[in-house]
């Protein structure tokens, strides 16, 4: 069954227009799902929309059978789902340990054992955990982020371009975290604009355009897809 | 001269409690808020209450500590009074800007709102306790102590920059140390990403409030310690306070704290060449003149 299913759900930033047109989308237990798309396409939309920053004027957004759309995000949080949004995805005043111990914010048990987790994780941010976060690079920003949402133990973890902005190699080690990541039993449903990168490494991706589901399919499959090849994977 | 800039350290430090608490309800709360001035007022005559019907009821007796001019009373009534306006700052917000907020309203109406609770509060206590200045000990001499430099200063005007340094500590322990202190920063940062951490924000709201309820009723009580009590006391600081705000870049709490003090000492020094009653205007020039030149205030990013 799927932990989380999105169920022909339409959304958008105002009433009268929507974004999301009748979408549905499933992700299962353990799965790495990609999500791939033109500019525009919805996807940041979507996972805004699963996460109760935009309330679904219709569907439902089932999260193990419960409907938890238009719920507040706050409470979603408590259902052991995590986000890291495209931009804006780190708290800049305060350090790398505060922005960890908010991740926690939530948890009233003791939480040091998950961020010695994120630290061995991404290592560099145990060496600079006093610093502000909004004087790290792009790079280390994206860490912050990744780490904020760890510190939840989210059961699902719903990542925005991770890999946006960064260098090349910093777009493989960041690949590599996320399956680090999914080998730990998170199920994770990602936006990428790195296409292929990202299929390779997920279990089954869907392709949206103009806020609905083109295409869904195994991930090998939709690499092998030449109609897919040529319009989102560059070729 | 020295005493004039002395004397602005102690005005500054009341207007710096008010515009600090400004400030932050404007980073979190999203609202100019005109109100302000008028919680700082409703703190005077909170403990006005405290100290001169209250506690006499209840048998606290009439002392004063050494030189000041206040004993156990007004100890007890300080951080009651701080607290009682914290809980009508939560009250309005319930009342009123929260269904604004879940409306969407923008940024004006918010303002316009909280110039209605202004009048609301300022017209209350008009009816309750009259327009007349009313002190919190009446008829006592409080001479002053002389300093080196030709400094002339109250012990109560030391207590006030105590106080006011005390309570920034407090604040700053507070912001930096607590658990829901960092969910403030957090919040004041980036509020989509603190709701999707799971941070409650309508809590914060209320807590910043609170705080900035809190704060400026201390100055509130602070001036009437100082000066006197009058009704239309706190609406007269709210344009010094503005300025300090704007002065130390809008939301921020260290900036709020040095623009009270800068506008604090500039108004007084004004005194040596303008008549005093040009107080207010030298503080909304400084106002005028940072929003023309430097909008983003001297610790703001360009
Ligand atoms: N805050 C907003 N308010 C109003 N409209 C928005 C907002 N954010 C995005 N949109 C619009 O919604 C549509 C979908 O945007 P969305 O950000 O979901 O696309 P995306 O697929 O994530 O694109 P990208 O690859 O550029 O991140 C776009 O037409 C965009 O202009
Ligand atoms: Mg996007």
């Amino acid at each position: 069954m799927s932990i989380l299913k999105v169920d022909n759900v339409t959304a958008g930033y105002t009433p009268e227009s929507s974004i999301l047109h009748g979408l549905t989308l499933e992700l299962n237990e353990g799965e790495i799902v990609s999500i791939i798309g033109p500019n525009g396409a919805g996807k940041s939309t979507l996972l805004k929309a699963i996460f109760g920053l935009l309330k679904p004027t219709e569907g439902q957004i089932l999260l193990r059978g419960e409907n938890i759309a238009g719920m507040p995000p706050f409470k979603i949080a408590k259902k052991g789902l995590s986000y890291v949004p495209q931009v804006d995805n780190i708290f800049p005043s305060l350090t790398i340990q505060e922005n960890l111990e908010m991740g926690a914010f939530i948890r009233d048990d003791d939480y040091s054992g998950t961020m010695e987790g994120v630290f061995s994780l991404f290592p560099v941010l145990k060496e600079r955990r006093n610093t502000r976060a909004g004087t790290l690079s792009g790079g280390q920003r994206q860490m912050v982020a990744m780490g904020r949402a760890l510190m939840l133990n989210p059961s699902i973890l719903l990542l925005d371009e991770p890999s946006a902005g960064l260098a090349p190699i910093f777009v493989s080690s960041i690949f590599e975290k996320i399956k680090e990541i999914n080998a730990t039993g998170v199920s994770i449903l990602i936006v990428e604009q790195n296409a292929k990168e990202a299929l390779k490494m997920s279990h089954r991706g869907y392709v949206l355009a103009m806020g609905r589901n083109v295409m869904d399919d195994d991930s090998d499959a939709l690499l092998n897809n030449e109609d897919v090849g040529k319009l989102y994977l560059g070729g | 001269m020295i005493s004039l800039i002395v004397y602005g350290i102690i005005v500054g430090c009341i207007i710096a409690l008010g515009a600090i608490g400004l400030t932050m309800v404007y980073k979190i709360v999203g609202i100019a808020n005109f109100a302000h001035g008028d919680f700082m007022t409703l703190g005077a005559y909170i403990a006005l209450v405290m100290v001169s019907i209250v506690l006499p009821w209840v048998g606290i007796p009439d002392t004063r500590f050494g030189p000041l001019s206040f004993g156990w009373r007004m100890v007890i009534a300080f951080p009651v009074s701080m607290l009682f306006v914290a809980f009508i700052a939560i009250f309005f917000d319930k009342l009123l800007y929260k269904k604004l907020r879940k409306k969407k309203s923008n940024a004006v109406i918010l303002a316009m709102s909280s110039l209605g609770v202004a009048f609301i509060i300022r017209m209350l206590i008009l009816i309750i306790w009259g327009s007349d200045y009313v002190f919190y000990r009446p008829g006592l001499l409080r001479p002053a102590l002389f300093l080196p430099l030709g400094i002339r200063i109250r012990p109560d005007e030391i207590f006030i920059v105590c106080t006011a340094i005390f309570l920034v500590v407090l604040l700053h322990l507070f912001l930096n140390r607590t658990k829901m202190g960092k969910a403030m920063r957090a919040t004041s940062d980036n509020p989509d990403l603190a709701l999707v951490t799971g941070i409650d924000t309508e809590r914060i709201i209320s807590w910043t409030w609170a705080i900035g309820g809190a704060l400026t009723a201390a100055g509130g009580i602070l001036y009437g310690i100082d000066v006197q009590l009058h009704p239309g006391m706190g609406w007269n600081f709210l344009i010094p306070i503005f300025a300090a705000t704007i002065l130390g870049s809008i939301g921020n709490i260290y900036g709020a704290l040095i623009g009270g003090f800068v506008i604090g000492i500039a108004q007084e020094v004004s005194t040596a060449f303008l008549e005093p009653t040009y107080k207010l205007p030298v503080a909304f020039m400084i106002m005028i003149i940072i929003l023309l030149v430097r909008p983003e205030g001297i610790f703001g990013k360009e």
